[in-house]
């Protein structure tokens, strides 16, 4: 007997937006090669798509599609709208950076739209295998990214050496699943954490492995201590608009993973993981604040802060509670725009030929252009985590959860850090403010860069001062938590 | 009430001070009288709140609540009681003051200082309204921007490493504080709100793990002995009106904390680290006033003359008597009154000399006559001659501590004899002998400088001849503190309302 199945259309309803950027996506490499004169229109199409399949994020039902591979829940909607923030963002500032360094901008926004295409994947991933795809298909148009910028030499170095550890990374957690395979004999996540829970594996040592592994690839991915040693290098060699990407939206997702792995799948395993990623958001973040008190470029500087603020989100995964989950994930947000603000920054001081990425280029920026260091300075003190900004209410919001959740040391070991922390971003302020200028040329804002930057501290200072609907909106993104 | 006063207290500079961003640049004219202004509007906006002010309870008053961030329990409450409606008024004649004081000796970024001075004084307005730990925790941060820009851009020339610290030494502090106010809303029912974090019985241990995490955030601030090295520094490098703002009001807070959160909170606690709490005053009263003997450069004499003063304030504060909080609370206003004058006179004739090494001057008593008058004023102040506001503060906190643990008062005595000895030496070398070769010539005060230093020389005399004025504010609010920390607390306030158990 053969049964014939209809084609059911209604099942591709959740995919729609990954379908739309992808189809966007394979237009804009159609419109680079068939319509070489209308490129500037190419930044405008990418913010339109991600905009469209932001607001059918926003709006999508929440379902489970394809069996359980693919979860459209409040999860993975948060996340979701965090990676397409990222890059609408990051296409809003990347037309003036890349005319500047003169980077080719043809492929450049569609390999952005592919790569937002795996991380949205990873977010709605309810499948072990789906999960890695997303990963996958995120990561090997950040590999090409990095090194898109074939003119200078750094570049390559950097994306040999992403590529490397980036496929390193993919190898161990590609292992710690075939483990988790082999022992439960599923992929899907969900059904993981059932057969622990029913055949008792909870102290099977093929599954503690598996969860080395497991938060081992994780942390490759999210640049925890002491799985960072790529991060700076291969931050100060992409370009800054490149890094600026970097450092939140694969974040972002590679949290989106991270929590979903252990939330979903390894529930029962939260004695073990709660300590480890105690011990290891410690030591990020005393790698990443420590370090960057001693770096000379800006842009590194800015690449040891997103290890250390790795360090901060971590705290509420560790926490293990909803509480924990949905304060991590406020962080992320509040954390895209004021980092990514910061980096725009960074983009202005760009001239033709010279990268200007040092301490001393901002030197004077108060004198140059007030609004651009009126701007950093909002988002250096976000960044140190000073009310009323929202990196204050962040932050707070995940010492508050790991708190509750009985990591009393980590939490003063966080509060000392970011205190800490406090010295090198203070240090970019006494440039700016405290020196007199070394350049006199003026600062170019093209409108798409003003945008950005608008939009990045109208979140920054709105988030600090009424936080209530993006706390409630994290909230209400797990009803009930997941134990 | 429908106006709600505080908020507008608490926002009015802080949009007052947005306006200036309209204003162009070059018009710094414009911008310094809009600036006064605004800070003259805050000034009156205080008058009524002294007029509707009800002395005859301890309540909060003037209560403005709604709630601010649900998911967290926080609310955006305000209220006043009678210990803090005194800091605003202090708050706001201060500011007045500073920008008078800054008006020809700021040149440059003229826009972006007196924008910088109006955040500040709405975060210190909302630092002595808010009722609700979270706010409170909010504002007590957020002034340490403007703060750290106003010492840094504006500053000497060791501004940078000045700022520096006085950044991270508050900040450290303040962050502990966080973790504590994190420890007690776990502890005490979820919830920020001050009036209900009261009364609770809290286990000692962790009434002391909570004391030492908020002492770390006031200590620093008041400062306390051994944590005041970023005062000096502070002091020393910040313009004038930084110096003024710092010394009237800034550290002032940490004092405020202790009365609004550690005693009334951790009243237990209190009791128990009374005595460390009394030696660490009585160090600071002496070792300040020492120190202040040693020092050449006349803004660091007076800085650490405010380590020696807010030894007193602590010492009054931890006597925990009637006669010792409300000395307390009263030498804070004077300090402010007095060490605010000090800061605004030297900052008028730093601005003539460019020099603060009191070698360098000589005489001025002959070359500017009335400024020697001013200063003479300022100086007896300090050092607390009777008929001045020093006196009664000072006398009121001696009695407290004596009550309380008489070896203090007699310690803390040798301060203030020290306190004379350095004080009416630097007058000496400054005014008298012969004329130094760079003190001649100097022009005097003008009627913009002498508008500015009036008002303290009525203040000086009207809280030293009629101390009731302020003192009157006081006693039913510092009568229910002391309820608090001497567990009657809520019971007796219940069993008898409206008496005052302490009289």
């Amino acid at each position: 007997m053969i049964d014939t199945v209809a084609v059911n259309w209604t099942a591709v309803e959740p995919i729609l937006p990954e379908l739309l950027l992808i189809s966007i996506g394979v237009l804009l490499i159609g419109c680079d090669l068939f319509l070489p004169r209308q490129r500037h229109l190419l930044p405008w199409l990418t913010v339109v798509g991600c905009l469209t399949a932001l607001a059918m994020v926003l709006g999508t039902q929440f379902t489970t599609a394809f069996g359980g591979m693919f979860l459209a829940d409040g999860y993975a909607m948060v996340f979701k709208a965090i990676c397409l923030g990222a890059v609408i963002l990051t296409t809003l500032m990347s037309e003036q950076f890349c005319r500047v360094i003169g980077l080719r901008q043809g492929e450049y926004y569609s390999l952005l739209l592919f790569s937002l295409v795996g991380m949205l994947l990873m977010a709605s991933a309810g499948d072990l295998m789906v999960l890695y795809l997303g990963l996958e298909l995120m990561a090997l148009p950040i590999y090409a990214l990095v090194g898109l910028h074939k003119r200078e030499q750094r570049t390559s170095e950097a994306a040999i050496k992403y590529f490397l550890m980036g496929g390193f990374a993919s190898a161990l957690l590609l292992f710690g699943m075939s483990l988790l395979y082999g022992l439960t004999g599923t992929t899907e996540i969900a059904r993981i954490a059932e057969l622990i829970a029913s055949r008792q594996l909870s102290a099977n040592p093929a599954l503690l492995a598996a969860l080395g592994l497991l938060l081992a690839g994780c942390c490759f991915k999210i640049a925890a201590a002491p799985f960072h040693f790529w991060t700076p290098d291969v931050y100060e060699g992409a370009p800054t608009i490149v890094t600026a990407f970097m450092s939140v939206g694969p974040k972002a997702a590679g949290f989106a993973l991270f929590g979903r792995v252990l939330f979903l799948g390894l529930p029962q395993l939260h004695d073990h993981w709660g300590p480890i990623l105690a011990v290891l958001a410690l030591l990020t973040m005393a790698v990443g604040n420590i370090t960057a008190l001693c770096q000379q470029s800006l842009k590194r500087m800015l690449a040891y802060s997103s290890i250390a603020h790795a360090g901060y989100a971590l705290l509420g995964l560790l926490a293990g509670t909803a509480e924990g989950l949905a304060a991590t994930m406020t962080y992320l947000v509040i954390y895209l725009f004021m980092n990514l603000g910061a980096f725009a920054i960074l983009m202005l001081l760009a001239a033709p030929g010279e990268p200007r990425e040092s301490l001393e280029d901002c030197k004077g920026l108060a004198t140059r252009h007030p609004v651009a260091a009126a701007l950093m300075l909002v988002f250096l003190f976000s960044l140190t985590g000073i009310p009323p900004t929202g990196g204050f209410i962040g932050k707070f919001y995940l010492l508050k959860a790991a708190f509750a959740a009985g990591y009393t040391l980590t939490v003063v070991g966080a509060v000392l850090f970011s205190a800490i922390s406090a010295y090198f971003y203070l240090r970019v302020v006494r440039y700016m403010y405290m020196n007199e200028p070394k350049e006199t040329a003026a600062l170019v804002v093209t409108p798409g860069m003003a945008t950005g930057l608008g939009l990045c501290v109208l979140a920054v200072i709105g988030l600090g001062i009424s936080p209530s609907f993006l706390l409630d909106w994290m909230i209400t993104a797990f009803p009930g938590g997941l134990y | 009430m429908s106006i709600p006063l505080l908020s507008t207290l608490i926002f009015f500079p802080i949009l007052g001070g947005l306006s200036l961003l309209c204003v162009p640049r070059q018009q710094t004219a414009t911008i310094r009288t809009m600036a006064l202004l605004v800070s003259l509007v805050e000034l009156l906006l205080t008058l009524p709140l002294v007029l509707l002010f009800d002395k005859s309870t301890h309540v909060m008053q003037f209560v403005e609540h709604h709630p601010w961030i649900s998911a967290l329990h926080i609310n955006y409450s305000l209220g006043i009681d009678g210990i803090s409606i005194l800091f605003l008024l202090l708050t706001a004649l201060i500011i007045v003051l500073s920008v008078l004081v800054s008006w020809e000796a700021i040149s440059s970024k003229v826009p972006e200082f007196f924008i910088v001075l109006l955040l500040l004084e709405g975060a210190m307005m909302g630092v002595f309204c808010a009722t609700d730990f979270f706010l409170f925790y909010i504002f007590w941060e957020a002034m340490l921007i403007p703060m750290f820009l106003i010492i840094g851009i504006w500053g000497g020339p060791n501004r940078i490493y000045a700022t520096i610290k006085f950044f991270l030494y508050t900040l450290v502090g303040s962050l502990l504080m966080l973790v504590g106010i994190i420890l007690l809303y776990q502890h005490g029912g979820h919830t920020f709100d001050i009036l209900k974090l009261a009364g609770q019985p809290y286990s000692l241990k962790l009434q002391l793990i909570l004391f030492w995490a908020f002492f770390a955030a006031f200590a620093v601030k008041v400062p306390m002995w051994p944590v005041h090295t970023w005062l000096p520094d502070a002091h020393t490098e910040a313009p004038a009106a930084g110096s003024v703002v710092l010394a009237g009001v800034l550290i002032k807070m940490g004092a405020y904390g202790f009365l609004r959160f550690s005693l009334p909170i951790l009243p237990d606690a209190t009791q128990q680290m009374l005595l460390p709490m009394l030696v660490l005053s009585v160090i600071a009263i002496v070792y300040g006033a020492i120190i202040c003997l040693a020092q050449s450069d006349l803004k660091r004499l007076i800085a650490y003359s405010s380590v020696s003063h807010m030894g007193f304030v602590t010492l009054g504060m931890f006597a925990l008597n009637q006669r010792g909080l409300e000395g307390a609370i009263l030498q804070m206003i004077n300090h402010g009154v007095v060490t605010g004058a000090l800061f605004l006179a030297v900052g008028m004739i730093y601005e003539r000399t460019h020099t603060r090494e009191i070698a360098a001057y000589g005489g001025l008593a002959s070359t500017m006559p009335v400024f020697a008058g001013f200063f003479l004023l300022f100086t007896l102040a300090a050092v607390g001659l009777p008929g001045t506001n020093g006196f009664v503060g000072e006398f009121l906190i001696l009695l407290g501590g004596f009550e309380r643990q008489p070896w203090t008062a007699v310690v803390a005595a040798s301060g203030l004899i020290l306190g004379a000895w350095y004080m009416l030496w630097l007058y000496q070398r400054i005014f008298f002998n012969e004329v130094k070769e760079g003190m001649r010539g100097l022009t005097q005060l003008n009627l913009r400088e002498i508008l500015t230093l009036a008002p303290m020389v009525v203040l000086i005399f009207w809280i030293g001849l009629y101390p009731n004025a302020l003192l009157g504010f006081l006693h039913v609010s510092v009568g229910h503190l002391l309820d608090q920390v001497h567990g009657v607390g809520l019971a007796g306030v219940a069993l008898l309302p409206g008496t005052m158990l302490h009289p």
